[in-house]
């Protein structure tokens, strides 16, 4: 769906082979049942077919096979989608990203090779502003041990224990920054939290005090509010990415189902009304893949319409993409909502990409933001 | 070969030098049309589109990818794609593209003899001859394959009788491409063929339709006893299907794609529905901040944006096999569907301005008498019915539908309000 080059289509064809046999859908429901079905093991293995070097620059210990690293990173998100696999994919990706452009060499060498080889997953601590999960934002109190962290990250995704996390905290005059906080730094305490998708975990995590060194820092103090923003737009085109791997899938299952499945003594898919709504489904597939794809190269090329393309991708995407597997239920009738069937598990991995890190009217609105600013006078 | 980039250095330069700058008030013709023209203005237009044309002929700028002997540039799509970016904000031929070079110039390309070729396509570039397509008749919109428009041997010509309808600027068109039945005794798909005709010919009666936006450059054509020489046929007797197959796909690339249309298309700018333009609205009504409101501005940019990439898109894998043709099909769809919904969009956002306005107020008509044409996004061109039928049963390989129509055509019930001879 993604893949232009003969290199990103090896990068797809290794990542797709091993999702496949590693987490088929009957593996992903026994996961389900699992308080942690995140395997280090298995993760790793995964990470040595590139899934976390592609946004990191080679002399940073990383590498595209492109040129545009999220463009490469497209083809096995959209996998991740497909198979609705486990792990922290899109936030490990954030995080390197993330440290690669702003960290100091400490950070490269440290954390940064941990989630190049796989021995470290990381998440993105990100609150919008607004909604049921705003946060109160972390204070940073600056002393000569360090920089202690306080509050509550509303939802952080889960991975591996000794994992890191990338906040966000304001220090005494209000300006943010971003620090890179391991998970089992004193002082931070994490509690579970329930979700619908079956293997993805999150939890909420409270700091009190929790003290790490001023080298933690990542960036420029008070840079964290144009640094979110950035992240920002890579979370949400490898979400929509994910997404359009669920929309596939469910899609794929569904043209089969019209073909096998007969009613009348007809096939499902001889139905006008069917073959319809299947080329309707069909369109939006393809344009949700073009406007995810047209997002990556704009925003993995540093454009200036980036943030434009971004928001787009996951306006609409995230519209779509859960509304899409939810008509592939309805064609598919009574067994379409039965744990048996397979569709549930995209359509859990659509919705929870479309809710989580801005929901698609939010990113809907930060366009017409961004479109006011582009004509002036936006406010 | 020149370069792209190189290419699209030396359009700017020409463009600043030799084109007029875009007038953002002017409306095309058709469809969005608010303040209606009168016929002089719409032929005053029709030669300042000529005259525009050969400006980019002398350039050379027209027919970047049709080969040199047919008074192109034997350019690539890519080169095309280079020019349609530079060009944005100047005033070029619009109203001519289509059907001028999409579909009809498209069709000659790949079905026209050499001599055809030769004798129409110079004169195409150089906006001497406008064409315009003879096609849907008034007994079936979709049912293209089902005409009844009857072409009869006669000696070293052929005789048309019938009517056409729905011919975009038919009144003031030269040329049109023509589809006629010339055989009652096969398969509706195996009796038909393709003709060139002067719109000027004897026995060609035409009348304007007016639409309910007050629009009458839509036309529909009597033809009665119209003599056309065999050397006007394009592509072989009962052929016509086959042509007629591509006839459909290049009109489809209208929503975008095709490598023969300058700039975007025959719509210059998106009027009242620009972002910009929506935006500003909404701000002098006090509503931008709203929050239903800019839910509404953005899906209608989200629409806008996701239709370009979606074009590029299906553009890029048809070229490369990784789609077939029929695709465009996906582009068309979109297009319409996002097309209707921009007009909805609009018609909420300018509530009560959108449906009663004071006589300076014309974007707000437009607005309103927008909306009320809105389905011919979804109509014209093919409707948005017949791009599913396409996707489902070519894309995707659903089962084709049931069919009444595969005897002789001359036994294919048409209902009883249907024209033709039946001769």
């Amino acid at each position: 769906m993604f893949t232009q080059t003969a290199d990103q289509d090896l990068l797809e064809a290794t990542t797709a082979d091993y999702l496949r046999v590693t987490w088929t859908p009957a593996r992903i429901r026994e996961l389900s049942r699992l308080d942690s079905p995140f395997d280090p093991a298995l993760w790793r293995r995964g990470v040595d077919l590139g899934w976390t070097a592609l946004l990191v620059p080679a002399d940073s210990g990383g590498g595209s096979v492109s040129g545009n690293g999220l463009a490469d990173l497209l083809a096995v998100a959209y996998q991740f989608g497909r198979h609705a696999a486990p792990g922290p994919l899109i936030g490990t990706n954030v995080v390197a990203a993330a440290l690669a452009r702003w960290g100091t060499k400490e950070q490269h060498g440290g954390p940064l090779a941990e989630l190049l080889d796989g021995a470290a997953t990381a998440a993105w601590g990100y609150a919008p502003r607004t909604g049921p999960r705003s946060g109160n934002g972390l204070r940073a109190v600056s002393s000569d041990d360090g920089v202690a962290l306080t509050g509550t990250v509303p939802l952080v995704e889960t991975g591996t224990a000794s994992g890191y996390l990338l906040l966000a905290a304001a220090d005494a005059q209000g300006l943010r920054s971003h620090y890179l906080v391991p998970r089992d730094a004193p002082g931070v305490r994490t509690s579970p939290l329930r979700g619908i998708d079956l293997t993805r975990r999150y939890q909420s995590v409270t700091l009190q005090d929790a003290t790490v060194s001023a080298a933690a820092r990542v960036g420029e103090p008070g840079s964290a509010d144009d640094h979110d923003e950035l992240l920002l737009d890579l979370t949400a085109v490898l979400q929509a990415a994910e997404i359009v791997g669920t929309m596939e899938r469910a899609f794929t299952t569904t043209l089969q189902w019209t073909h096998d499945r007969y009613s009348f003594g007809r096939p499902l898919g001889s139905y006008q009304e069917i073959k319809h709504r299947m080329a309707d489904l069909r369109t939006q597939l393809e344009a949700s893949a073009a406007v995810t794809a047209k997002a990556a190269r704009h925003v993995g090329e540093g454009s200036p319409d980036a943030r434009l393309w971004a928001s787009t991708a996951k306006a609409y995407a995230g519209q779509v993409g859960p509304e899409l597997i939810q008509d592939c239920v309805q064609l598919h009738g009574g067994i379409g909502v039965t744990f048996e069937h397979d569709l549930h598990i995209y359509l859990r991995r659509a919705t929870v990409n479309a809710q989580l890190f801005g929901t698609p009217a939010a990113f809907t609105d930060r366009l017409v933001s961004l479109t006011e600013t582009a004509l002036g006078g936006g406010k | 070969m020149i370069d792209v980039d190189e290419f699209a250095t030396r359009a700017r330069g020409w463009l600043a030098e030799n084109l007029p700058p875009a007038d953002p008030t002017r409306d095309t013709f058709f469809l969005h049309a608010a303040t209606h023209p009168t016929d002089e203005e719409v032929l005053a237009r029709a030669a300042t589109c000529r005259e525009l044309q050969r400006r980019l002929f002398d350039g050379g700028f027209a027919g970047i990818c049709v080969p040199p002997e047919y008074g192109g540039q034997g350019l690539t799509p890519a080169h095309q794609a280079a020019f349609n970016r530079e060009i944005r904000g100047y005033d070029y031929p619009a109203e001519i593209q289509a059907s001028t070079f999409i579909p009809c110039m498209a069709v000659l390309l790949e079905f026209g003899t050499e001599e055809q070729k030769l004798r129409h396509i110079p004169r195409m570039l150089r906006g001497e001859e406008i064409w315009v397509q003879l096609l849907s008749e008034p007994g079936g919109g979709s049912d293209a394959a089902g005409a009844v428009t009857t072409a009869t041997r006669d000696g070293e010509n052929w005789v048309l009788n019938g009517s056409k309808v729905w011919t975009t600027s038919g009144w003031w068109g030269d040329w049109a491409l023509c589809l006629a039945r010339t055989n009652w005794d096969v398969e509706k798909h195996r009796g038909l063929t393709v003709f060139s005709v002067p719109m000027s010919a004897p026995g060609l009666e035409i009348r304007q339709v007016e639409l309910v936006n007050g629009s009458k450059d839509f036309c529909q054509e009597f033809l009665t006893d119209v003599v056309v020489p065999d050397t006007d046929r394009i592509g072989d007797v009962d052929a016509g299907w086959g042509v007629m197959t591509r006839w459909l796909y290049h009109e489809r690339t209208i929503s975008g794609g095709s490598p023969y249309v300058t700039g975007g298309g025959n719509r210059p700018n998106a009027g009242p529905y620009d972002i910009g333009s929506l935006i500003e609205a909404a701000r002098a009504f006090g509503t931008l901040d709203d929050s239903r409101t800019r839910a509404l501005l953005g899906e209608a940019q989200t629409n806008v944006l996701v239709l370009r990439a979606l074009v590029e898109a299906v553009t890029r894998k048809m070229a490369g096999g990784a789609l077939p043709y029929h695709a465009a099909a996906m582009t068309r769809l979109f297009g319409g569907t996002s097309n209707a919904r921009r007009a909805a969009i609009a018609t909420e956002l300018y509530g009560e301005a959108g449906v009663v306005w004071s006589p300076d107020e014309e974007t707000a008509a437009q607005v309103g008498l927008g909306y009320l044409t809105r389905q011919a996004a979804c109509i014209g061109g093919g409707t948005t019915e017949m791009a599913r039928n396409v996707i489902s049963e070519r894309l995707l390989g659903m089962p084709r539908e049931q069919r009444a129509d595969t005897v002789a055509f001359r036994d294919v019930p048409r209902g009883p309000q249907a024209g033709g001879s039946g001769a």
